[in-house]
This record gives C-alpha cells, structure tokens and sequence, in this order.
C-alpha cells in the first residue's frame, strides 16, 4: 500500500513540475509540440529511473558507510552526468529507433533540474530500495503528464488572442498555474 | 573580448540581460522559494555567492581547463561552492536551510551559473567576470525581491514576517500555494515585456 501511495503522490499530488517546481526549462521549452512532449517525457521518465536506483545505491553503500555525507552534491551530480552520457551510447548502440525518438533530448536531461532534484529527495527521505524506484518512476510519469497537457494546450493557444507582452513565456506560466490549481484537487486522494 | 564599459557589464545583468525576466533561467528556483521574503532573500544569496566565487576561479583557471572537458570541470567547481553555501546555510540559519530543502542543493543545476560561466568567465578577464557575476546576481536577488514580496504580501498579508496589511485584508492564500507562484512570474514577465516595449519605441 505505501508504495502504491508514493506511486500515486508523485504521478497527481506532488507532481515534479506542477509542485516541487523542478524540470520548469523543459516544461517550458519542450511543450511546443504534443509530439516533442512525449519524447521529452519519456527521456526523462526513463533517467529518472534508473538516477533513482544509481543515487539510491551510491548514497546507501558508499557516501553513508563512509561518512561522506557532504560529497553528496558534487558525486551526484557527476554521476548524472556520466549516466546520461552512458545511457545515449547504450541506446544509440541497442536500439537506433529509441535513439532517434529521444536523442536530441537525452543531452539536455543533464542539465535538468528534476533528475538531480530527484536523487535528493530520494536520499532526503530515506526511501528504502523498492521506494526509491517507484518514486523515481511515479516522478517521471507525472512530468511526462504534465508536458503533455501543457503542449496540447499551447497547440491549441496558438490560434488564441492573447495579449501581445504575454505572448510565450507569459501565458505558458499563467496556464501553468491554473494546472496547477487544478492539480490541487488531488490532494485529496492521498492523506 | 567585450567593448562594453565596466559600468555597462554591471548593469546589463540587471534589467538588459536579467537571468530571469530576460533570459528565463533559472526559474525553478524563483517559482518554488519565493512564498516568503526572508526564502526568497536566503536562495538569492546562496546563489550570488556561489555565482560570484565560481565566475572567479574559473576565470583564473580558464586556460588550464582543456575545452573538451569544460562543463564538467565548471559543474566540479560549482558544486564544491554550492557545498560550502549548503553547509553554511545549515550550521548558521538552520530554520531557513530546512525551509529550502533541496533547492539549496540544487542551485548546482541553476542554468544562470552554468551560463555564466560558458558565456562570460571563461573568456574574460578575472575582474570582468567578476562585475558580470556581481551584476547578474544583483538581478537576480532583486527579481526574487520583487516576486516574494508580491507573494508575501498578498498570500499571507505580512512582510519579512510582520503584519503589514490591515485587519479588513482576507490573505490570498493562492499566492503562496504552487499556482500562486505560476501566476505571479507569468504576469512579472509580461509586465517586463511591456515596459521593454514602451522604452524601447520612445528611443
């Protein structure tokens, strides 16, 4: 039951874009297209898994049992760096369709504020192994989620009159929030 | 190299080329921290400080670092300055370092850093990237500024904590709710826009 909980809490309540306010640049930057949105989601649903279990186990059996706790920003973040670059290679190897889907994105996952936000609050909450994958998975299917409304959104926001200073940034943020509010209404389904 | 005047490299980062009006970096930061004042106040100094030092050693070291390895050395060295300021922020102001929670840590991924660097240290002098990294700080302490105090005042009615707005003023508490802080920033920007509109058509 907990985990279905985090599972649902991370996909509706505590959504990475809409709540924590992490991803915004590819939220913002990616929602053009429905198209673009998907692989942009899928990309990083797929690093946010496998960063949950890398973190997960790096925090637990190296930084903890050594007492290195204070190196946790500089090894985390080298440690995605190094795992998206090593993820595009396996992909481009394995699978040349995958890659073509998501291999202008995979680069720009590094940088992600959500993926490293992502191995912090693992390590931050003390999740347990089976914990940390589900969050890591339920996180990266509500960005996925999240940017695929907003993209089928601003298609259709393309043909709407909005005020000139507004344009692009502006009203994206302003739907945002409205998803956002809207979003607040699963509050209730977790307690 | 840069033809600009000292005095221009400062105050381009306050309003020309503002990380966040402007740039739209660094936003993750501004939309979850800025509920409260003294937040907003806290994550724009640990940025600063962070900004400020790295722009200066990789200043230094920019004919050291081999171009193929570059992001990586500027993550290196952010992420060791973003280490001290966690510390820091967590042995002497352990309220507010508890109320940032991760975001502290992750100013190592704020994009206006990183920027800051690939554009400007490291091909700059030590004295330039120092004005440019103490000018596009200011702006975004000051953008943080404005936008907390928005949402202070409205969300809660206080400022800094104090009761600012009179009994008769029923708080709105959306503003310091996540959809609060979409709304703000999206209407901060479009009211930039504007103002960069009517500035530039009077020159």
């Amino acid at each position: 039951m907990e985990l279905v909980a985090i599972f649902i809490s991370a996909i509706l309540v505590n959504n990475f874009v809409l709540y924590y306010f992490l991803g915004i640049c590819p939220f913002l930057g990616v929602s053009k297209k429905i198209d673009s949105a998907i692989s942009m989601g899928l990309a990083v649903t797929f690093v946010m898994t496998i960063t949950a279990v890398v973190s997960w186990a790096i925090n637990n059996w190296i930084l903890i049992p050594h007492g290195l706790d204070y190196l946790k920003i500089v090894s985390f973040i080298l440690v995605i760096a190094s795992l998206v670059q090593l993820v595009e290679m396996f992909i481009r190897k394995v699978s040349p369709p995958l890659y073509q889907a998501l291999g202008i994105y995979l680069p720009l996952i590094t940088t992600n504020c959500a993926i490293m936000g992502l191995a912090l609050l693992v390590a931050l909450r003390e999740y347990g192994f089976a914990e940390a994958v589900v969050f890591g998975l339920g996180s990266g299917l509500g960005f996925t989620l999240a940017i695929i409304l907003m993209a089928a959104i601003r298609e259709q926001l393309d043909l709407a009159d909005i005020p000139e200073p507004l344009k692009g940034a502006g009203i994206s943020l302003i739907v945002a929030s409205i998803m956002a509010l809207a979003f607040m209404g699963f509050i209730g389904m977790i307690k | 190299m840069s033809t600009r005047s000292i005095g221009q490299e400062f105050t381009k980062g306050l309003w020309n080329e503002n990380p966040v009006l402007r740039q739209l970096l660094g936003l993750c930061p501004t939309l979850a921290v800025t509920g409260w004042v003294i937040n907003g106040l806290a994550m724009g100094l640990a940025t600063s400080f962070v900004l400020i030092f790295s722009s200066i050693v990789v200043s230094i070291i920019k004919k050291l670092i081999p171009s193929q390895v570059r992001i990586a050395s500027y993550i290196v060295i952010i992420a060791t300055f973003v280490t001290v300021a966690d510390r820091f922020l967590a042995a002497y102001f352990p309220d507010i370092s508890k109320d940032l929670g991760p975001y502290v840590p992750l100013i190592v991924v704020n994009c206006i850093i990183l920027g800051r660097q690939e554009a400007f240290s490291s091909k700059n002098s030590v004295g330039r990237s120092l004005i440019d990294a103490l000018g596009m700080s200011s702006g975004f302490v000051l953008t943080l500024l404005v936008l907390s105090s928005i949402r202070e005042i409205l969300g809660s009615g206080t400022y800094l904590g104090h009761q600012v707005m009179g009994s008769w003023f029923t708080p709105w508490i959306i503003m310091i709710l996540p959809a609060g802080a979409f709304l703000a920033l999206g209407i901060l920007l479009g009211i930039a826009l504007h103002i960069e509109k009517k500035t530039k058509s009077r020159i």
